[in-house]
């Protein structure tokens, strides 16, 4: 495991981990109160957690009500098969990268399965337990307002997708019924640790792959070279938090887009394409040509499209090899009927 | 013909408004999102096998129904 890489989803066992005793043997159970302490500590911070046990599930998701601490977990996985399949079908769930993902389990035989299988994800013994808020890995560089509310935010999201999978009409018009608001405005002080959040946390959706730290991002919100703008989205299930970031270079004569980034969470909704397309309106307005950075990445092609379909077209390479994209701001869309835009500080 | 068929049954899943002429711009009431136009360019690539190439990704060749037959015998003219 690269010793950098900060885990966003903890894994863990049930039986002799976050109790003593076996439920399938109708043992008295009792909770470990360290480790319930050690989950109330990860969530504050925003790390994700999910269940890997081999166990009945109604059985095991009853006694975790019981012990009220069920809504600490997303996508529990409580069957008879086996832990490493668990811990993959819940990074494909949650669409994070299994390298950020910890597993906490008494049984080394579990462990070793499970590093087997995927080498990256970070094995913890359960008697380890009280040691892990103090690992390194475990400390995320800020906790955010984002951050504490990513549990709520992943669970609402739960919601959604199930009523997305029931939806049986278009794509399209499921958004419809989301009502969405889409918040854009320029980056201020209370935003830039979210921001630098952002960069840090999204890879797929990042359009150059640049990352800023803390003291670049208020100088360029501070900039009168810069513009910093940060996305936000709500809908009927509640926030999605924070979840664009668009920075781009201005001059007198030109745009030009260093970072248009979204978080994973938003790709189907569309918010990539309404912030390209408020770029392109205001670029128009202040009478500037309008260029866009791309460094093509193993997980980005996303971003290269989106460009595309929204009218850019490459006019070449600068010194450092980066791919240039022009607009020539023509036939710039409207904002789709079916968001509601709060645009604020767009001069 | 059969491309169109395949391409309409793939757009139905998506666009509201389904009953597109083949020379309709697609877009041209909404936008699209980014995982509809990744969706639509892995679908081409997988059920033609064709290999869209970044010089392919030009907003004008997906814009109609037409468009994007075009660009997929094109494709396969010169596989």
């Amino acid at each position: 495991m690269a010793k950098e890489q900060k885990i966003k989803c903890v894994v863990w066992d049930l039986d002799n981990t976050l109790w003593d005793g076996i439920l399938a043997e109708n043992d008295q159970l009792l909770l470990r109160e360290n480790v319930v302490r050690v989950i109330r500590i990860l969530d504050e911070r925003g790390i994700l957690q999910s269940i890997a046990s081999r166990n009945d599930r109604d059985a095991a998701l009853a006694r975790l009500q019981a012990f009220g601490l069920e809504a600490f977990f997303l996508y529990p996985q409580i069957h008879w098969d086996s832990k490493a399949d668990s811990i993959a079908r819940i990074a494909k769930t949650l669409n994070i990268g299994i390298n950020t993902f910890a597993f906490v389990d008494d049984q080394p035989f579990e462990r070793d399965e499970v590093r087997f299988a995927h080498p990256e994800v970070l094995c913890i013994d359960a008697a380890e337990v009280d040691g892990i808020p103090d690992l390194p890995a475990m400390m995320p560089r800020f906790i955010t307002d984002d951050s504490r509310q990513r549990r709520a935010m992943y669970r609402s999201d739960q919601l959604r997708n199930e009523q997305e999978a029931e939806f049986t009409g278009p794509k399209e018009a499921f958004l419809a019924t989301l009502e969405m608001e889409v918040t854009i405005a320029p980056a201020v002080e209370e935003d830039l640790q979210r921001a630098e959040e952002l960069t840090v946390r999204t890879n797929q959706l990042n359009a150059t792959g640049y990352t800023y730290g803390y003291e670049e991002l208020r100088a360029f919100s501070q900039s009168p070279d810069h513009r910093l703008w940060i996305a936000g989205l709500d809908d009927k299930y509640g926030t999605y938090g924070k979840i664009g970031l668009v920075l781009m270079e201005t001059s007198a004569d030109a745009w030009v887009i260093k970072l248009l980034l979204m978080s994973c969470r938003v790709m189907a909704r569309g918010v990539g394409s309404i912030l390209i397309s408020l770029i392109r309106q205001q670029a128009s307005k202040h009478g500037v040509r309008l260029l866009a950075e791309f460094v093509p990445t193993e997980r980005n092609r996303m971003m290269y499209i989106t460009y595309k379909f929204a009218g850019f077209k490459e006019i070449g390479e600068d010194e450092r090899g980066v791919t240039l994209l022009e607009n020539d701001l023509s036939r710039i869309p409207p904002f789709p009927e079916y968001v509601r835009m709060r645009l604020t500080g767009m001069a | 013909m059969e491309t169109t068929v395949k391409i309409r049954e793939f757009l139905e899943k998506f666009i509201r408004d389904a009953d597109v002429a083949d020379d309709e711009d697609l877009f041209a009431t909404g936008l699209v999102t980014s995982l509809f136009a990744m969706h639509l360019v892995l679908f081409l690539e997988k059920e033609f096998g064709v290999k869209v190439d970044n010089r392919d990704l030009d907003f004008d060749n997906f814009r109609t129904i037409n468009a994007i037959v075009a660009l997929i015998e094109k494709k396969r003219a010169t596989a």
